[in-house]
This record gives structure tokens, C-alpha cells and sequence, in this order.
């Protein structure tokens, strides 16, 4: 019981009577526990991973684990070998040489969760001598790794990350990520500066304000009115010099932005101000200059901080793509970078990894998942003479491919060009804020106008001047600037908490468009999105006897058919596995094993005529009715007569059904695109009350980027919103209003989409929805609130009674009303579905 | 001549070290990641109660 006591999870579920697996806490399978052994493991990666971890004198890291409470698991290595991280190109590429012939260089690790993992890849240098330091940001999940060249290989390293459960990638997004750095402290450090200069210039400001009630000397006065003036200049010219680029580039662009309402107010309370202060008359503007400049900054800073936290978890995910191959060169088979693969090589592809290239198999016999390229949701059996796509996996057996395309000219790198071309046709958005401040900047200035006139008319040049400039600077939209910015900061953290990753707030603004008066039109993917891609049996129709042997054969497979036959079979009594003998399972197809009732084989019925099973006629009507109403039959037959038929189903997510209706509630119109067989396709549509003229099967890439850009072009709807999660939908993803990437999507669809959900099914979506009419209702109230200031403001301008200690009061409680408001956006909760 | 005229430059030029030094550690990376060091520490106690 040592290794229980250890780690306090295996005690915990011990105790529930389900063995877990001592390093990642899932449940091990039926299969693979080991009777008496107080260790248990789900699978070999978990093994490797807690054996290595002890034999480095580790095991605290079990129970610190605990103490942080991280619930979610440990996972296993990949168990790759890692040769091509040797190479002089990738160590080139990749690598950096520091002080002393040391080399240093970023990699991303899978699976790390929590400061227990920190712990552990810091701990690297006891592990891998020759590993000077590593240091892990627990955010970005990244470490820096140091290592002496002299003493291990990059290798190495990457097989112990490994091994520990970490498999490293070498991070690619270094320069765009170095950029964001420098981006994110350029922007602190103006936050700063601003922040410094405001409370500065405050300090003075309340100076002058004591003067004006309580009498100030003149000497003293004119010093302070002259620092408040140098402070002022120093904040507009440094940090708030953002405002006046921003504003420029949006008149160049002959556009509307709120930079220009700022700008101006900025602008003319500078030079009014600086009159004043030379002249040594009227007011100084300089304080509420500054602090204007503050506050501003202060939303900006906010919500770039949040889409940046965004973006980086989907930055994450985009460096877990294959990065070495295996090329066969002469006689041997040597692992090599991606990038250095050339047209006419022969690479290797192992079961369970992906093609590196498009190409012809040359040797092999196998079956490859094309779902995230497709959207076929069963594996297809290839041999020799068969072409095969990058990024499709191989799910059975070795295979050598020679190579007939690389990177950009395979099928998915021209989808991936698609996807950029998508994205750059791509109109940008007015954000709703922007929209306002072009009718803002009209209004003021009508205003000013009116103003400056009336009083000059009735009163004279001089007070009619110091009352249009007190007008203009009151009218500067501080709230309108931060209320926009602070909504969707409170409104992208908030969805980032719940599962969802919006990369731009402009999402929010469009989403929240669609009314049941305004309908949408909504795609989605069928696999991945409302079904799960795990099978469920439907239907087991035969001899009841038959289950346990149909489960004996099955318990061994990974095949996601396997799994549920075992898991929704449940045979009438237990299976011991020595009853069973010679066992042979052809990946994708079907099992054979002799059992003592006779010779058993379950699979495909293709796979069972290839046999010489004979179907009868009830079996064969079963088979029959059953792939009519789109499921997939399996059949079981003993000595080669068929004995049982079963149908599975691709399992629905559970609540899609009712996900889906108060979807339609809301607005939109359903329509699912597809890349599976039109069978499942109709089914499933049936299930979800899409009628069936809006549910296409076998839609290639290409296909369903037409259909969504003839929904786009057609303006009958206000928003076009994509679901999906494979490559073949990154296109169409691109091409939409707003594009959603699935959970466990590809690559591409990362980057073609604007929002990614890390949860799968559509309840995400629902809420997704809620979020962005929240997030819009917030933003209202809060533009209502720091209008109405505005108008406030200006009106007792205009009649000429504003003193700058109302302008001072004003500015500051219209900011913290907007902020009391953005922040009650947080507190809402999400709805729940019951 | 007042106090004043010595005092508040001297308030400033404190401000102005303030932020000076705020700057270098922005630019040094000491705000990159907010987040890992509030764990790092803790790892010092274990380490010291079993070496």
C-alpha cells in the first residue's frame, strides 16, 4: 500500500471500489488492471510517467499536487524518440546560443496544469544532467530551457519532458509572441507614466482648488499653475500621444473612430490651457487632461489584456502539430524536421500519427481517419496505390508514403491559403462605439458652434471663447472612450472562465445582432459539434449468449466501435480473457479469436463476406435496414455463420436537441454543412428538426465556403455564424461572420476562427449567444450613462456655470459609474439548461 | 523665498525615480508573467522541511 498512501487519489477512488490510475487519476480500463498490485495505470505513458518520476526521488509531486488542488489530470508522454530535435537545421531554427556554449530555447509542453507541474519541469536539471536551468510560465505553458551542448542532446530533454508527461513542441510563435511582449510592456509602461503624471497633476490641481476657496499668493499659484502645465504637456505628449496617432490614421482612412472626439478635446484643452497659463488668467485644464489621458489608457490596457490571454490559449494549441517525420534514406529510416521534406521522398507514418505531406501509399496495409480534413466520421481503409492528405491520421498500422506534395501545395496547405484569403476579404467591423463617435463629432461641433455664437452675440468675443473651450473639453467622450473597451474586457474574461475563447470583441457586437426580428443564419458541423464521434449501440439483435463473446473479443480493441460495443453490451456474466485464443484484429475492420463455442468474428459486413460469412435473410434485413437509416452495422458470426447484428449510432451530445431549439429561439436559422455520408447526415438532422433541405451531406471544403459566402452575400440575414472543427471547415470558418471553432479542432480552424470553445457540443454556443447579448446590453447602459454625463456637462457649459471643480468632479464619477456598470456584467450568471 | 519652490521639484524628481524604476522592470520582463512566480515560492518551504 506504499504507492496508495503516496498519492492520495488512488486512496480516494480506492475507496469508491473503481481503480484509478496512480498518475492521472482516470479510470483504468477493465483490461489492463492488474489483480494485487497497489499501483495501477491506464495505460502505458501514465506507467513510464509515475516510474520515472519516483526514480528520480520526485514523488513529492503527487502530493503536492494534491495540496493545490488541481482537479484536473496528469497526462501521459507520447512516447516519441524526439532524433530530429538534434539536427543542425532545427537547432538552428529553433535554438539560441547564450554566454559559455550554452544553448537556450523555448518549448511548449502539453498537459501542464497546475504549480505541481511547475515544480516538476524546474526540477529538470536533477533529472537530465546537462540541463542547466528551466523555467516554466505556467500561463503560456512554456519553459526556457538552458542546456550545456558538451554534457546531453536536445534529445534527451525532450525524452524526459516527455516521459514526465509533458511532451514538448518546439515553440513556434517566438517572434509573433516576442512582439506581443514588447507590445503588452510598451503598453504598461504608458500606463504608468500616465498614471504617475495624473496623480501629479491632481496633487497640484487640489492646491489650486484650496487656493480658490481660501485665498493662494500669486507666487505660489503661478508655480503650480506652471508645473501643472509641464505635467499636462509631458502626459498628452507621451503616453498620449496613442490618441492623436489613432486619430490621424482614422482621418487619413476617412473613417470614424473614437480617437478623434478624444484627440480633439485633448488638442484644444492644451492650447486653451497654455494661453491661460502664459497669460496668467482664467483656468488650467492640465489636471483633468491628465487624468483624462489615464483613465482612457487604463480600459485600453484592460481589454488587450484580455483578447491577448485569449489568443495565447489558442496559440497553445497551434504548436501541437507534428513537427518531425520518419524519411526512409537508403536503408535506414531517419527522423527528420517537417520543413526538410522534399517531393519523391518516402517517409514512414506510424499507426496513430499524422501524414506529414500529400503522397501515394508504396507499402502497407491500413486504415487512416480523415475526419478533420473531410469530415468523415469513419476510418477508410487504404494499401498500396492509394493517395493519402497531410494532416489525416493513420489509425492501424504502419504505412510508407512517397511524397507528392509538401507544405503549401498539399490539399490542406491550399486550404489553408484559402482560409488566409478568407480572412483578409474579410470587411473590417465599425465597432459600435466608433459608429457613435462620428455622429458625436457632429454634434459637438454643431454645439461649439452654436455656442460660441450665441455668446459672442449676446455677451462678447472673450467669455464667448473660454465658454466654447470649457464646452469642447467637457464634451470629451472619457467615459464613452472607457466604456466600451472595460464591457468587453469584463464581457472576454468572463467567457474565457466559462469555456470560450474570443479572440475579438467586435464578436460580441455582432452576435448580439440577431433577433427573432433579425433572424441569423447559423452552419454547423455535424461531427465533433452536435454529435460526439463516439459510437453508442443502438441495436443488438441475436442470441443473448452471444454478447459476452462479442464483448471478450472487442475489450482489447482502442476502435471507437470497440469501446461502446463493451461499454453499452453489458453481457450476462463476467469474461475471463484466457478463454480466448488467437486473437487478430484488423484495425478499422473487424476481430477474429477462437473462444470454446467456436471461432468468432466480429466487424464490418464487408469484412465478414471477405470471410465467408454468410448473412441470412433475418440478419441480412437487419444489416440492411439498419445502414438505410444511416447508422453503422456490425455483424457477429461464429464458424462462419452470421449469429448477430449490430447497429451504433454516432452518439449526440446530449442536450443538442434543446441547445439547438433555444438557439432558434433566439433568431437563428439552423442549416448543417457536412463531409459525412448523407444517411447519418439526414438522421441526425431529423433528431435536431433541421429540415432536410438545409442539411448537406458530403460537402467538400470548397462547397461549404460556397455555401456560407452565398448566405454572407445574400444579406437576408444580419449575422452568417459557422460552427466547425476540422480543416475542411477552416475555409467556410474564415468566410463567416463569425466562425467558431469546435472543441478538438484543427489547426487551421484555430486560426481561421474568431471565437474557439474549449468544451465540446453547441451548450457553449447558447451561451455564447448570452454572453454577447449581455455583454451589448451592458454596453448601452454604459454608453447611455457616459452620454447622458456628457450632455449634462455640456449644457451647464453652455450656460456658462461649469467651473473646473464641477468639470473635476464630473470627469472621475462618470468614469466610476461606467466601471461600477461594466463590472456588474461579471457577476451575471450564465443560463443554465436543465 | 518659500519652501515650496524647493519642495515640490523635489517631490517631482521623487516621482520621476518612481517611475523610472517602474520602467526598467517592465522592460526587464518582471510583469511577462503574473502568474508562475506566486507558485515558485511555495516550492522554497517543501524544499526546506525534506531536502
Amino acid at each position: 500500500m506504499t504507492a496508495a498512501i503516496e498519492n492520495p487519489a488512488a486512496i480516494a477512488h480506492e475507496r469508491l471500489g473503481t481503480p484509478v490510475c496512480c498518475h492521472c487519476g482516470l479510470k483504468v480500463p477493465a483490461a489492463l488492471i492488474v489483480a494485487d498490485a497497489s499501483e495501477q495505470f491506464c495505460c502505458g505513458g501514465c506507467q513510464v510517467a509515475y516510474e520515472t518520476i519516483h526514480g528520480c526521488g520526485l514523488a513529492d509531486y503527487y502530493e503536492m499536487r494534491e495540496r493545490f488542488g488541481s482537479r484536473r489530470a496528469a497526462a501521459a508522454g507520447a512516447g516519441k524518440r524526439y532524433t530530429a530535435y538534434d539536427s543542425e537545421a532545427f537547432l538552428q531554427k529553433h535554438a539560441k546560443e547564450t554566454e559559455g556554449g550554452l544553448r537556450a530555447i523555448e518549448l511548449r509542453l502539453e498537459g501542464v496544469h497546475c504549480a505541481a507541474c511547475v515544480w516538476l519541469v524546474e526540477r529538470l536539471p536533477h533529472m537530465a544532467p546537462g540541463v542547466i536551468d528551466s523555467r516554466l510560465s505556467l500561463g503560456a505553458s512554456r519553459t526556457r530551457v538552458v542546456w550545456d551542448p558538451e554534457q546531453t542532446t536536445l534529445s534527451t530533454i525532450a525524452r524526459t519532458l516527455d516521459r514526465l508527461g509533458y511532451p514538448p513542441h518546439p515553440a513556434r510563435d517566438a517572434a509573433a509572441r516576442a512582439q506581443a511582449n514588447s507590445y503588452s510592456r510598451r503598453r504598461l509602461t504608458n500606463l504608468a507614466i500616465a498614471g504617475a503624471l495624473a496623480g501629479n497633476n491632481m496633487l497640484i490641481a487640489t492646491a489650486l482648488y484650496a487656493g480658490v476657496f481660501d485665498g493662494i499668493e500669486p507666487q505660489f499659484a503661478r508655480l503650480f499653475r506652471w508645473l501643472s502645465m509641464g505635467i499636462g504637456w509631458l502626459s498628452l505628449l507621451w503616453p498620449g500621444q496613442s490618441f492623436f496617432r489613432g486619430a490621424v490614421a482614422a482621418w487619413r482612412a476617412r473613417t470614424a473612430s473614437l480617437d478623434q472626439p478624444i484627440a480633439v478635446a485633448l488638442a484644444i484643452g492644451a492650447v486653451a490651457g497654455t494661453a491661460n497659463v502664459l497669460l496668467d488668467r482664467g483656468e488650467v485644464y492640465f489636471d483633468s487632461l491628465s487624468t483624462l489621458v489615464f483613465l482612457l489608457l487604463v480600459g485600453r490596457f484592460l481589454q488587450a489584456r484580455q483578447q491577448r490571454w485569449a489568443q495565447e490559449s489558442v496559440g497553445l494549441m497551434l504548436s501541437m502539430t507534428p513537427d518531425a517525420c520518419r524519411v526512409v534514406r537508403g536503408s535506414e529510416v531517419v527522423e527528420e524536421s517537417v520543413d526538410a521534406l522534399q517531393r519523391g521522398d518516402v517517409v514512414e507514418v506510424r499507426a496513430g500519427e499524422l501524414f506529414p505531406a500529400d503522397g501515394v501509399v508504396t507499402q502497407g496495409d491500413s486504415a487512416i481517419d480523415q475526419s478533420l480534413l473531410t469530415g468523415e466520421s469513419q476510418p477508410t481503409p487504404v494499401n498500396s496505390g492509394d493517395c493519402v492528405c497531410a494532416g489525416a491520421q493513420n489509425v492501424a498500422a504502419t504505412l510508407r508514403v512517397q511524397v507528392d506534395a509538401v507544405g503549401a501545395a498539399t490539399r490542406v496547405g491550399r486550404l489553408v491559403a484559402m482560409v488566409e484569403e478568407g480572412l483578409a476579404a474579410k470587411p473590417p467591423i465599425v465597432q459600435m462605439a466608433d459608429r457613435i463617435a462620428g455622429w458625436f463629432v457632429v454634434v459637438v461641433v454643431t454645439l461649439a458652434a452654436a455656442n460660441f455664437t450665441w455668446w459672442w452675440a449676446t455677451v462678447g468675443l472673450a467669455p464667448g471663447i473660454e465658454a466654447t473651450v470649457a464646452l469642447l473639453i467637457v464634451a470629451c467622450p472619457c467615459a464613452l472612450g472607457l466604456a466600451t473597451p472595460l464591457t468587453m474586457a469584463v464581457a472576454i474574461g468572463s467567457g474565457a472562465k466559462r469555456g470560450m475563447l474570443i479572440k475579438s470583441a467586435v464578436v460580441l457586437e455582432r452576435l448580439a445582432r440577431v433577433s427573432p426580428a433579425r433572424p441569423g443564419q447559423l452552419f454547423v458541423d455535424k461531427t465533433g459539434t452536435l454529435t460526439s464521434g463516439k459510437m453508442r449501440v443502438e441495436r443488438f439483435v441475436g442470441e443473448d449468449y452471444l454478447r459476452r463473446w462479442i464483448t471478450a473479443v472487442e475489450v482489447e480493441s482502442n476502435h471507437p466501435i470497440a469501446t461502446a460495443i463493451v461499454r453499452d453490451l453489458r453481457p450476462p456474466s463476467t469474461i475471463d480473457r484466457r478463454e480466448l485464443s488467437q486473437r487478430c484484429e484488423k484495425h478499422g475492420f473487424g476481430v477474429t479469436a477462437e473462444t470454446p463455442v467456436g471461432s468468432i468474428l466480429v466487424g464490418s459486413p464487408r469484412y465478414a463476406r471477405e470471410h465467408g460469412v454468410t448473412l441470412t435473410d433475418r440478419f441480412d434485413d437487419a444489416a440492411r435496414e439498419g445502414r438505410d437509416r444511416g447508422l453503422t452495422v456490425v455483424v457477429a458470426a461464429i464458424e462462419g455463420r452470421c449469429e448477430a447484428v449490430l447497429w451504433l449510432r454516432d452518439e449526440l451530445h446530449p442536450d443538442s436537441r434543446q441547445q439547438l431549439d433555444l438557439l432558434r429561439e433566439a433568431g437563428w436559422r439552423i442549416a448543417i454543412l457536412s463531409g459525412d455520408a448523407p444517411g447519418p447526415v439526414h438522421q441526425i438532422a431529423r433528431l435536431m428538426d433541421v429540415a432536410a433541405s438545409d442539411a448537406h451531406a458530403e460537402m467538400a471544403p470548397e462547397e461549404k465556403l460556397a455555401q456560407v459566402r452565398t448566405a454572407t452575400d445574400a444579406k437576408a440575414y444580419e449575422v452568417v455564424m459557422m460552427v466547425g472543427d476540422g480543416v475542411n471547415d477552416a475555409a467556410a470558418l474564415a468566410a463567416a461572420d463569425v466562425g467558431v471553432a469546435a472543441h478538438g479542432g484543427a489547426e487551421a480552424s484555430l486560426a481561421a476562427a474568431d471565437v474557439y470553445l474549449t468544451e465540446p457540443g453547441v451548450g457553449r454556443l447558447v451561451e455564447l449567444v448570452d454572453l454577447s447579448r449581455g455583454a451589448l446590453r451592458v454596453m448601452r447602459r454604459n454608453l447611455a450613462i457616459s452620454l447622458a454625463y456628457n450632455t449634462i456637462a455640456v449644457a451647464l457649459a453652455a450656460f456658462g456655470w461649469i467651473t473646473p471643480l464641477v468639470a473635476a468632479l464630473l470627469m472621475p464619477l462618470s468614469s466610476l459609474s461606467v466601471l461600477a456598470s461594466a463590472a456588474s456584467l461579471a457577476a451575471q450568471r450564465p443560463t443554465e439548461v436543465d | 523665498m518659500s519652501v515650496v519652490f524647493v519642495m515640490a521639484p523635489i517631490a517631482l524628481v521623487l516621482a520621476a525615480v518612481a517611475v523610472t524604476a517602474f520602467i526598467w522592470a517592465a522592460r526587464d520582463g518582471q510583469f511577462d508573467d503574473t502568474e508562475t512566480p506566486a507558485h515558485r515560492m511555495l516550492f522554497d518551504d517543501l524544499e526546506k522541511r525534506d531536502p
